[in-house]
């Protein structure tokens, strides 16, 4: 075991996916001699090559649309987009293209293509640097999201995603990257859980509370405040959005009868309300109350002054915990 | 076949130039510096040009048939830019990939690209009618100038790889507005990208006539992008075949991409379901028709010496087997099993689509059930 950041983690995972495979190729703005603005990929372009670490011009479409015929020839291209709210300009690349050329080409080409992205707020950023897009992508056939949480996880799931032949939007909480964790660099990727896997990090019998990315460690001391007040929590790390693990979801369900699902994104039509819609249809009987979500408003993301009354924070967590109980809680008393 | 001797750089610096070989009329136009890219084309092999132009034509009016009789769903007509597609894709190498748009048929033709595999995606039937690395050729692209940044990304990794092999990057006049194709000149310059961007300027984007995307010749953009343009007669396939050729030599020379403006006309509808009437005259197109490129070649063949009426009674005699061919292939494309709905979303199992998949086998075997059971009580009654 070795003791990593987060982005440490994530640099470890790179550079062991690159000397496994020759074909895979990281391309991104400022990627190189800078390592990234997260330092992500610091010392890869020493290490590997201009032609393996390659800084490219300012164009998330070029780099999107570049990757896909690296990936038409035979790569496995790692795209960096260097914050959440820059993806919009590959976006026609990435839903029109990336997504759908396995299926267009039926099965003749693949796309192992990942897209890393740095997610969410909480650094005090300015304006595009702050968003949480993941449903947009959720909601298109053809790719697979993922959310990593902690060092451990970002190890080896950057590495499934790349080793992945299905695109894959890999999202990762930016304001986790400084956060340490043991990290098992000698263990086998066959033996890790696969990602599409969810994770109980909290075991807890009344409420089941799931999450993914920089709020599962938000969750897990929401777990712990409440615990202190005599309810048990059930935390659940979601890590793949597309598809969701279900069975690890439902299997907590039925046994807490309560939901409360918390992510940064907006609430509608986000992870968040797909969940609640699917945990609802196949496990209606259990539930003892409706699905709660906590999530962030549905404005644009604010002004970093503003930003701790747009983010669900530990106290709006238990909030929540409180209204799926049926506990005094801030709509108390107001109809739905 | 390609002279490599001299520095073709030089050839392809002048974009106000608008390089013809072959007039209208059919007359052979001496070329100083284009002429010995082509100085192997003889007689037999501008006869084999005519037969590739002349039947591509031919299958194209009849693909336009078989979408005014139902067989097709849609189909968009590359009548006109024969000498553009042919003289271009015959420049090029097996190893060679290109990317295109929806209107390349002459192209495809050109890969190997069988009939059934050409008309699968019009019909219908499936989403795409053949495997890319077969033919060497993408499947089309709908989305506007999206494949021009395919074509640099494979460009690139041919270059890291150490191969000599080229890309094509196929798009008309109306693409150069795009994003994409802006964006893929850029990359292509920035890595030296053995790629050649072959844009069809054939006049109209739909509707729209091409001085609404551009207020200069578009060759004359590859200047600000830090590469070579030139502007060819794209209805002269013997211009065609030469500019491709300089092109595709600087990218196996690692001098990097090219932009080629064929300048050409699109006879026909955007597709079948487009009206041209509405937005252009018919003046217009019979000064086009005058500029035909199939029967200037055979002029220009018969001024050479062959004899033309055979050569057009013998070509046109294949060309009606030809499409009598594609006629027949169109009823052997299958239908498609409605379950195969769901196939090559991903190429790894996937447990929500598996779910969702499973969900509406169910739905559907219901009516097998109600099937079985009608049939059941009919065997009853006997």
């Amino acid at each position: 075991m070795t003791t990593l950041t987060f982005g440490k983690a994530l640099n470890a995972g790179l550079r062991r996916a690159l000397a496994a495979d020759e074909k895979v190729v990281l391309m991104g703005e400022d990627i190189g001699s800078l390592g990234g603005v997260f330092r992500v990929t610091d010392g890869l372009k020493a290490e590997f090559g201009a032609h393996r670490v390659v800084d490219t011009p300012l164009s998330e479409a070029g780099i999107m649309g570049t990757a896909v015929g690296l990936a038409y020839r035979g790569f496995r291209p790692v795209v960096e987009i260097q914050f959440d709210g820059f993806i919009y300009p590959a976006f026609d690349q990435i839903v029109a293209q990336v997504a759908k050329l396995h299926y267009r080409s039926r099965g003749n080409v693949r796309m192992p293509i990942t897209i890393r992205v740095p997610f969410g707020g909480g650094i005090g950023a300015a304006e595009h640097h702050s968003e949480s897009p993941e449903a947009y992508f959720a909601h298109t056939a053809g790719l697979r999201v993922v959310a990593c949480s902690n060092p451990a996880d970002a190890y080896v799931m950057i590495q499934q995603a790349i080793a992945s032949d299905d695109p894959v939007l890999f999202f990762e909480p930016k304001r986790r990257y400084h956060v340490k964790g043991e990290v098992d660099e000698s263990a086998s990727l066959a033996d890790a859980k696969p990602m599409g896997v969810a994770s109980v990090v909290t075991p807890g019998t009344d409420v089941t509370l799931v999450t993914y990315g920089a709020l599962v460690q938000t969750a897990r001391d929401a777990a712990i405040a409440a615990a202190e007040d005599g309810v048990s929590v059930e935390v659940i790390d979601l890590r793949s959005l597309a598809p969701v693990d279900y069975a690890t979801v439902e299997a907590s369900v039925r046994r807490t009868g309560r939901l409360v699902i918390t992510h940064e994104a907006g609430q509608q039509g986000g992870v968040g309300a797909e969940l609640a819609a699917s945990v609802t249809e196949r496990c209606f009987e259990f539930l003892e109350a409706a699905p709660v979500r906590v999530t962030g408003h549905d404005i644009p993301y604010p002004p970093a002054k503003l930003e701790r009354h747009h983010l669900p924070d530990l106290d709006r967590i238990l909030d929540g915990v409180d209204r799926v109980l049926g506990r005094p809680n801030s709509l108390s008393g107001v109809e739905a | 076949m390609t002279p490599s001797d001299r520095d073709a750089t030089g050839l392809l610096t002048r974009p106000d130039h608008f390089v013809q070989l072959v007039t209208p009329t059919g007359e052979r136009r001496a070329d100083p510096e284009f002429d010995r890219w082509v100085a192997d084309v003889d007689a037999d092999a501008l006869s084999r040009l005519y037969r590739d132009m002349s039947i591509v034509r031919r299958l194209d009016t009849e693909a336009t048939a078989l979408q005014r009789q139902g067989e097709l769903g849609l189909w968009p007509p590359l009548a006109g830019q024969e000498a553009a597609q042919i003289g271009s894709a015959r420049a090029l190498r097996d190893d060679d990939f290109v990317f295109t748009s929806y209107r390349e048929h002459a192209v495809a033709w050109c890969r190997g690209v069988g009939p059934a595999e050409l008309l699968t995606v019009w019909r219908g039937s499936a989403a795409s009618g053949w495997n890319p690395a077969e033919h060497g050729i993408a499947v089309p692209q709908i989305i506007i100038g999206a494949q021009a940044l395919h074509a640099t990304g494979w460009a690139m990794g041919a270059a890291w790889e150490g191969s000599d092999a080229a890309s094509v990057a196929y798009f008309g006049d109306g693409a150069t507005s795009e994003g994409d194709v802006n964006e893929a000149l850029v990359f292509a310059a920035s890595f030296d990208a053995p790629v050649v961007f072959f844009c069809q300027n054939n006049q109209w984007a739909i509707s729209e006539p091409v001085g609404l995307q551009s207020k200069q010749p578009l060759a004359r953009r590859a200047d600000g992008f830090g590469m070579p343009g030139v502007r060819v007669d794209g209805n002269d396939v013997l211009a065609v075949l030469a500019a491709t050729r300089i092109a595709l030599d600087r990218a196996r020379r690692g001098e990097g991409p090219t932009l080629i403006e064929a300048v050409t006309y699109r006879l026909g509808p955007h597709t079948t379901a487009d009206d041209p009437k509405r937005y252009r005259t018919d003046d217009e197109l019979a000064e086009w028709r005058t500029r035909d490129p199939i029967t200037r070649l055979l002029a220009l063949l018969t001024s050479m010496g062959v004899d033309a009426d055979a050569l057009e009674r013998e070509v046109a005699e294949e060309a009606g087997r030809a499409a009598a061919e594609l006629r027949a292939a169109v009823t052997t494309i299958p239908d498609p099993e409605p379950m195969t709905v769901f196939d090559h979303v991903y190429a790894e199992p996937n447990s929500h689509l598996a779910r969702q998949r499973d969900h509406y086998a169910r739905y559907l075997a219901m009516f097998d059930d109600a099937d079985a059971a009608a049939s059941g009580a009919e065997g009853g009654a006997r």
